[in-house]
């Protein structure tokens, strides 16, 4: 049962970390609360699912075909919102009231077209093997939903730190002058992390849907306000923070559905949460850095 | 006048949710125009609206007396987080208010056996006349008017640009952010108790998330400088969904679209805009 629970909530936590990551990617170089982060993802799932049914694609094509529509999102986000408020120097609360914006059309554009009620991936796509072993059952679709968010993470973290791309990147979200100074090209680095926020956003956005497949307009609210919580948890602007702040989520959700109940799960998440805001503003796992805000 | 009173039969509903709309936007106005951005407007909302509907149902005080005891335990309540909350600042104050007011949602929904949980509150008298409102909204607008040129609304201002530089210039920073955000509840709370009493029904989910970040979106788009803006800021995000009425299921979207353009064509808010020509107007959020 234990040991159950755990691979349940590694495989939830790990869906929450990538998710997450996305949206500590923007807060943390853009500077921005990236309100429409759950609509992204809504908008990943619908793309993979519509290559699935649609173009007879088979899922890991579909999670590709996600990542280039959630991409092309987080690219006309930045070039037609972000870059243009930029231009004109608004109060930072500016951009996170557009993104409002912005949820609420991919909300109802995708309503409008695909409709309101609850879509399925066909069963046939979805990989139903099931190992078990020592009392446990795992199911290859949750072996594919963690590698591959742990693969993504991975990747991330690897060209964060190894390649001049991550470097720039980090040097923007550490001064945006200073990294202006000496030559890196911001524009192109803000631009760069809508996308790969948005790819993320989107991929976790397929992988929820296999999870529970289930596939709705309004499927990224929830997943918004679990995000905002995982980043708080991690600390804002946190990478690392994002993954283990998911993963800690996971566990505290799986574990208390478990085993106090289903009605104060998301009480007890957001207890903690602002316990936590006032005890150590800078996160969990947070440095006891400057702050941004 | 038989058009204005076919008129108001089909959109007094929508006028009288105009009202509180700008009450939030002016009590979202206050905690802005002190730099504080907190978006637990809708959960001092909440706190109103059930408090002033459970003592209209269960106690025969009354109706204004209801109103204002909502309206006051708002004030406590923020009164109480107020003081370890505000240690925060910027993004971590909005998230540390975001989490709070989840927590009370949560809670009213789980208390089933006074709030009536998810199912909400029905049948609560519909005491709130249209006078009430305007009352409400005129009286409101009077006192952040008469505020935003005094000493307490400059200290404010200064608050939002420059905290050390205020508190160096010998100012009670704590106490004037308090106030603000103290106030700016109340005026939720009362907000809460008068919608309860004309929609007659509330229930949770009301005021969750959703209603915090349309709050702050009125508050915003309608710009900081001055109360005017939050007035603006509560006609439009009102108004515009029944505007757009003609337009079929395709009105979120445009509504969305306008929200966009607005932002990009006036990131200070649209009173800044208006008001830009006269005078260069202080500007309340900056970073």
């Amino acid at each position: 049962m234990l040991a159950q629970q755990i691979v349940n909530a590694i495989s939830l936590g790990a869906v929450y970390g990538l998710f997450a990551l996305g949206f500590t990617l923007v807060f943390g170089v853009l500077n921005v609360v990236n309100l429409a982060h759950g609509a992204i993802f809504m908008l990943g799932a619908y793309a993979a699912l519509q290559g699935v049914l649609l173009l007879r694609l088979p899922l890991s094509l579909a999670v590709l075909v996600a990542m280039l529509v959630a991409g092309l999102c987080g690219w006309c986000l930045d070039k037609f919102i972000f870059a243009p408020l930029r231009t004109r120097q608004a109060p930072h609360l500016a951009p996170m009231i557009a993104t409002i914006g912005l949820a609420i059309v991919l909300n109802s554009a995708i309503q409008g077209l695909f409709g309101a009620e609850n879509l399925r991936f066909p069963f046939d796509v979805m990989p139903a093997q099931v190992l078990s072993g020592g009392g446990i059952q795992i199911t290859w679709l949750e072996i594919r939903i963690i590698f591959l968010a742990v693969a993504l993470m991975a990747v991330l973290l690897w060209g964060l730190h190894k390649t001049s791309v991550g470097r720039a990147l980090r040097a923007v979200a550490e001064s945006v002058k200073a990294a202006a100074l000496v030559g890196v090209d911001v524009e192109g680095v803000f631009r760069g992390t809508s996308v790969i926020a948005s790819m993320l956003g989107g991929v976790a956005g397929v992988l929820i849907a296999l999870y529970s497949n289930a596939v709705f307009p309004n499927m990224g609210q929830p997943m918004l306000h679990k995000g905002i919580a995982v980043v708080i948890l991690g600390g804002m602007g946190d990478i690392r923070g994002a993954l283990l702040g998911g993963l800690f989520l996971g566990f505290a959700e799986v574990f208390s559905v478990a085993y106090i109940g289903s009605t104060t799960r998301d009480a007890v998440a957001f207890g903690l949460l602002f316990t936590i805001l006032l005890l150590r503003p800078q996160g969990l796992f947070g440095r006891a850095a400057q702050r941004r805000a | 006048m038989e058009w204005l009173e076919s008129f108001w039969a089909t959109y007094s509903t929508l006028m009288l949710s105009v009202g509180t709309n700008i009450l939030l936007a002016l009590s979202i106005y206050l905690t802005l125009s002190c730099g504080l951005l907190t978006v637990a407007n809708a959960a001092f909302m909440g706190l109103g609206a059930y408090a002033a509907a459970l003592l209209s149902l269960n106690s025969g005080l009354p109706f204004y007396l209801n109103l204002l005891a909502g309206s006051s335990l708002s004030a406590l309540v923020a009164w109480l987080i107020g003081g370890p909350t505000l240690r925060l600042s910027g993004v971590y104050l909005a998230m540390a208010t975001l989490a709070f007011g989840e927590v009370m949602r949560i809670l009213i929904l789980n208390s089933e056996r006074v709030t009536g949980g998810a199912l909400g509150l029905n049948g609560i008298p519909q005491s709130a006349a249209w006078y009430d409102i305007a009352a409400a909204v005129g009286f409101t607008l009077a006192i952040l008017l008469r505020l935003a040129g005094s000493r307490i609304g400059r200290t404010m201002t200064a608050i939002s640009q420059d905290e050390i530089a205020t508190e160096l210039m010998g100012l009670n920073v704590r106490t004037y952010k308090l106030l603000a955000f103290v106030g700016g509840a109340a005026l939720a709370g009362l907000a809460g108790g008068l919608n309860a009493h004309f929609t007659f029904f509330i229930s949770p989910n009301e005021f969750g998330f959703e209603r915090g970040v349309e709050i702050l979106a009125m508050g915003v788009l309608g710009g900081t400088g001055s109360p005017w803006g939050a007035v603006i800021g509560g006609l439009l995000i009102t108004l515009l969904p029944e505007l757009l009425r003609g337009l079929g299921h395709y009105r979120p979207l445009i509504n969305g679209l306008v929200l966009i353009v607005i932002i990009l064509y006036s990131p200070k808010g649209l009173w800044h805009l208006l008001s830009y020509s006269r005078r260069s107007a202080p500007e309340a959020v900056s970073d």
